[in-house]
């Protein structure tokens, strides 16, 4: 299914919902003596709001792109606009200000520094956004009391298990109110208990009005979001949305 | 820039959780390079202290001149004349030299029979001006005293012993007052040379000398030319303009070339005094660099742990950057702890190296030849900037090169799980 690309617009970004637009990308990974192509042309436009399940075997390029997509890497070739920012031209201290502020990050190990608190971690995007001590720490408490830990802020990540420190990553994701949460694999490391939760806690964030993409191999958590694509080889193959 | 500042003081604080056992070696790596420098340079320091009091023992901004042949034709007058300074010069001298603060003729006896009692030995005997008692530093042991200006105009047979003299000839028993002949002449002992060290000479040591009014000399000796002249200036910029007197007032009545430096060449020890200073602070530098050395090696301890710690945090730099840390905020923390480490070991390696100093005043120089010679250690304000200056520029190095490092950590790379 082709998604037809408004005109870009100036100024206010997410006017026209597109918080996701991508047009032509292709990363070309250059080993020195080979360059392997990792995306081969990806057109993908996600609206805010929307719950993108992102599938395919493993060396498709789905990291890659969701590496692009939080601007962790730039492409090779191609457009993209995050929130109708162009992100191409911007440096590295520019690039750590957009996932800052627009991008919330779940890994499926979780990545929580191991020597701060549950709420030292969630504060830590706040830190860098240039929120004020006070501030942050109400915030923070705030999160982890939505995602169901108002009673572990004191505890470090050796000190919960792994469903809980997935909803402590989730809580930090979410500390900027980013345009989008990207997760990638965040069932990954859990055990069929705690990976429903998280699943029900990411359902319950889409029915908030937030926007996520997720890359997963978990078919139980891509059947819960309302579009899948699949990609295979560097492009899309196909691109589904779930019957509401 | 206050929020960076603030972010990275935050990032500090909180990721400051290094292996304890490693931070101990680390910072004990600094303190003992730290200890290394600052007993390097204060052992070079009380060295200096020593050999500039042992260059003074002779005198102080003193200059000696002995005699000269003249190497030019002047005046119609031929060269390969031979210029020497007689005692009624000295009065002359003094007139024209407004620059110096003292001038004194010497006069020489070498190998004169010295005998007390059933002793006798050989010594020099030299005969000055009773100025040459504080020109020269021959500072009486207690008990005694030097020659005056009475004892010059009288011609008194007094006389004044080197310790060592003294000791050769008297052993135990106390001088002053004793009747030593000289050169079958009796002469009263009226003071004996309070023992000190001495670098520079020009008879021989003055402990192994005695002395003698000038005016007495000139009498039993029949003598009126001098052996040598000395004369001492103030400060030592003075030096240059009290030779250049000099030369004038001798040229002129001697009548030969004033720049004639076959003639005027003398020892200036204020400008060999120049020279020691010039030779100590290079000993020093010397001493400086190998401490310095010990301290870079602490410095690459540093770094390397802090190289092994961007490693292992490799993953975390990575999250940081994928939430949105700034370069400067990753570097910023391992710039600061391989200051503090370093800092750490420099402040652990002043305290013990100040009470080593300490404990080195306690030492006793009495019979301890090796302490007398060399000095005790001493530390100086210069010593401790310069050590200060050195440990902060090493431990810039040390965190800074892990952080730049840390800097290049790519988060898609590091994040990559498959």
């Amino acid at each position: 299914m082709n998604w037809p690309l408004k005109k870009k617009n100036n100024g206010d970004g997410n006017s026209n919902g597109h918080i996701i637009e991508m047009l032509g990308i292709t990363k070309v990974y250059d080993t020195g003596k080979i360059q392997v192509e990792a995306l081969k042309g990806i057109d993908l436009v996600v609206d805010k709001g929307e719950f993108v399940a992102v599938v395919g075997p493993s060396g498709s390029g789905k990291s890659t792109l969701l590496n692009l997509v939080g601007c962790l890497d730039t492409p090779s070739g191609g457009t993209y606009m995050l929130g109708g920012e162009a992100v191409a031209g911007l440096d590295r201290d520019q690039l750590a200000d957009v996932r800052n502020r627009r991008v919330g990050f779940v890994f499926q190990n979780f990545n929580l520094l191991p020597q701060l608190t549950a709420l030292e971690n969630v504060e830590m995007p706040m830190l860098f956004g240039g929120m004020g001590r006070r501030e942050r720490r109400r915030r923070a408490k705030e999160h982890l009391d939505r995602v169901g830990l108002g009673d572990r802020v004191e505890h470090r990540p050796t000190e919960l298990s792994g469903g809980q420190m997935q909803r402590v990553a989730i809580a930090r994701a979410l500390a900027m109110e980013p345009d989008i949460v990207l997760a990638d694999e965040p069932t990954g490391n859990l055990d069929t208990g705690s990976g429903s939760d998280v699943m029900s806690l990411m359902t319950e964030l889409w029915g908030q009005g937030r926007t996520l993409v997720v890359v997963t191999h978990d078919k139980t958590l891509a059947s819960r979001a309302g579009r899948v694509v699949e990609i295979r080889d560097g492009v899309v193959v196909t691109d589904e949305r779930a019957v509401a | 820039m206050g929020r960076d500042f603030s972010v990275i003081a935050t990032l500090f604080f909180k990721a400051s959780s290094l292996q304890k056992k490693r931070a101990i070696l680390t910072v004990a790596a600094i303190a003992w390079g730290t200890v290394a420098i600052l007993m390097l340079l204060a052992f070079g320091e009380g060295l200096r202290h020593q050999m500039v009091k042992a260059r003074r023992g002779m005198g102080q901004n003193i200059a000696v001149w002995w005699s000269g042949e003249t190497s030019k034709v002047w005046q119609g007058l031929p060269e390969g004349r031979r210029i020497q300074a007689r005692l009624d010069d000295l009065d002359y001298l003094r007139a024209k030299m407004p620059s110096s603060t003292g001038i004194l003729g010497e006069m020489t006896s070498w190998q004169t029979t010295l005998t007390w009692g059933t002793t006798t030995i050989t010594g020099r005997v030299t005969g000055a001006n009773w100025e040459y008692g504080e020109m020269r530093h021959h500072y009486p042991q207690a008990g005694g005293r030097f020659f005056n200006a009475n004892d010059q105009r009288d011609k008194k047979r007094v006389i004044f012993l080197g310790n060592q003299l003294a000791e050769d000839i008297f052993g135990e028993v106390n001088p002053v007052g004793e009747i030593l002949q000289v050169a079958s002449v009796p002469y009263l002992v009226i003071g004996v040379l309070n023992p000190k060290l001495q670098m520079g000479t020009y008879k021989g040591p003055d402990e192994m000398g005695a002395v003698i009014p000038i005016t007495t000399f000139s009498a039993q000796w029949s003598r009126q030319w001098l052996h040598n002249v000395v004369f001492k200036v103030g400060v030592a910029e003075d030096m240059p303009r009290a030779r250049e007197e000099f030369a004038q007032a001798l040229s002129a009545k001697y009548r030969f070339d004033p720049a004639d430096e076959q003639v005027t060449a003398l020892w200036d020890t204020a400008e060999g005094g120049k020279t020691l200073a010039a030779e100590m602070r290079r000993f020093q530098i010397f001493l400086g660099i190998i401490g310095a050395l010990t301290l870079l090696v602490g410095g690459i301890g540093v770094a390397n742990i802090m190289y092994a710690v961007v490693k292992e945090k490799t993953r975390e730099i990575g999250v940081q950057m994928a939430i949105g840390a700034h370069r400067s905020w990753i570097t910023g923390p391992f710039v600061l702890q391989g200051m503090t480490y370093t800092l750490l070991g420099g402040a652990f390696g002043l305290v013990v190296a100040i009470i080593l100093v300490l404990l080195f005043q306690l030492v006793p120089v009495e019979g301890n030849d090796a302490i007398a010679f060399l000095g005790k250690p001493t530390l100086s304000a210069e010593i401790a900037v310069s050590t200060a200056a050195l440990l902060g520029f090493i431990g810039i190095l040390a965190g800074y090169f892990p952080a730049r490092r840390a800097a290049t950590v790519d988060p898609a790379e590091t994040l990559r799980y498959e």
